[in-house]
């Protein structure tokens, strides 16, 4: 690997991280009637329960939802990032709306592109969305991993729960 | 017009006074100039109501081959934002770009929606610059912002010299600024400005030099969430469709 800085001249270096202020689990299943995403209100400052009003499922455009652990300034800036993006179409006006798979395709490439600057944005994200009866669920990570399925769990919740929706969605 | 005062070198040279240039008699021709394509170009007028504010505009229909509803005249600058052009359709682009880009920055630097006299004034200060130099000529523009923000409605009129303006621009304005003054706008409600914006634009319109035109309505109030879009078809249609029987019964009368 060549250099571990980012290539803009005016764009300051960044490395990993750590998370400071942090939310946990967010869970999200599929359903007869569409997809439903959970998420406790919880930003944690390590072991101290600091912040307890927090939002941490947003939607972004008309059909979709996205949850957010990890990081919650990385949250904060994701959902400023992706408000600016739904905007932009919007004024557009080419009678196009931002479809789930759309949001997830976005959010995939930001953060594997984050990840392969060697500055990622601390989250793991779980996307879902309904849309002229479709159904949609997926996850995105800091990595840039990313997987659709019929349910999904971050953080603690990928082991706690996932075996409990799993067996639930079926 | 320009040559009114003036001798007979500036007749000869009046078109090549740039705008970085004042006439003998204190004018900026390219300014003034600039103002004729937007006098050229169908009316748009907005109305400022109690709870909204609405924009209205003559879509002038140049072809018939032209998909209806193709080359929109009302853009969104930002979701609380819409804006209106006159004259140079693609100086108006151009303009409703670089507010975008202000609606954006402000929005990356405060965190929150750029507030209307705010981008009404950045875009003016836009407009305006291009009048001091003499290799970027005067926006071919007057433009109509439509916004609402935490002080309610706003609508703000810029014209190619970069100042204020009032809620009337393009060819009708002069019919569409005395209509206008008849309407107690601060009293109306969104839905009663709207019908009212209909009926104007189908007064201004001159049958007979223009024929075929589009009417464009958008609306920013309560009702829409705050949120800049065009005028639900419903609402339209029904505010057309009294337009045109106005105007009916005012052929009748006559």
């Amino acid at each position: 690997m060549q250099t571990l800085q980012s290539h803009a001249a005016f764009a300051p270096k960044s490395h990993t991280q750590q998370p400071i202020v942090t939310g946990t689990s967010v869970l999200g299943l599929v359903y007869k009637d569409g997809i439903m995403l959970a998420a406790d209100n919880l930003a944690s400052y390590g072991s101290l329960a600091r912040f307890r009003d927090v939002e941490r499922l947003i939607s972004v455009g008309n059909y979709t939802i996205v949850g957010a652990s990890g990081d919650i300034s990385d949250f904060q800036y994701l959902k400023h990032t992706l408000d600016s993006v739904v905007t932009k179409e919007y004024s557009l006006d080419d009678g196009h709306e931002l479809s789930p798979s759309n949001v997830y395709e976005y959010l995939s490439r930001l953060m594997y592109n984050r990840r392969s600057k060697m500055d990622p944005l601390w989250n793991s994200l779980a996307i879902g969305g309904f849309r002229d009866g479709e159904k949609f669920l997926g996850f995105v990570d800091l990595q840039g991993t990313t997987y659709k399925s019929s349910t999904v769990a971050t953080g603690f919740g990928a082991y706690l729960a996932t075996p409990i929706l799993r067996k639930a969605v079926e | 017009m320009s040559s009114i005062g003036t001798g007979v070198r500036n007749i000869l040279f009046k078109n090549e006074l740039p705008a970085s240039t004042y006439s003998p008699d204190g004018r900026v021709f390219q300014v003034e100039y600039a103002h004729k394509a937007v006098d050229n170009s169908g009316t748009c007028i907005g109305i400022r109501a109690k709870d909204g504010v609405v924009l209205a505009v003559e879509k002038l229909v140049h072809s018939k081959l032209l998909v209806p509803g193709s080359n929109k005249r009302i853009m969104h600058a930002d979701k609380h934002v819409g804006v209106a052009t006159a004259g140079l359709v693609a100086d108006g682009r151009y303009l409703v770009n670089r507010a975008r880009d202000e609606a954006k920055s402000y929005r990356d630097t405060y965190k929150t929606a750029i507030p209307g006299n705010t981008i009404a004034e950045r875009v003016a200060q836009y407009v305006q610059a291009f009048t001091l130099y003499s290799w970027l000529r005067p926006f071919g523009v007057s433009a109509l912002i439509a916004t609402y923000d935490k002080t309610g409605p706003g609508l703000y009129g810029i014209e190619p010299s970069g100042g204020y303006y009032g809620s009337a621009i393009g060819k009708g304005k002069q019919v569409a600024k005395t209509e206008l003054e008849k309407l107690k706008s601060s009293e109306l409600t969104v839905e009663e400005a709207v019908k009212h914006a209909a009926r104007i634009i189908y007064a201004v319109h001159d049958e007979v030099k223009d024929k075929d035109f589009e009417l464009e309505l958008s609306w920013i109030c309560e009702r829409s969430g705050g949120v800049h879009q065009f005028v639900p078809k419903d609402l339209a249609d029904e505010a057309e469709r009294l337009a045109k029987a106005s105007l009916q019964e005012e052929m009748e009368e006559d």
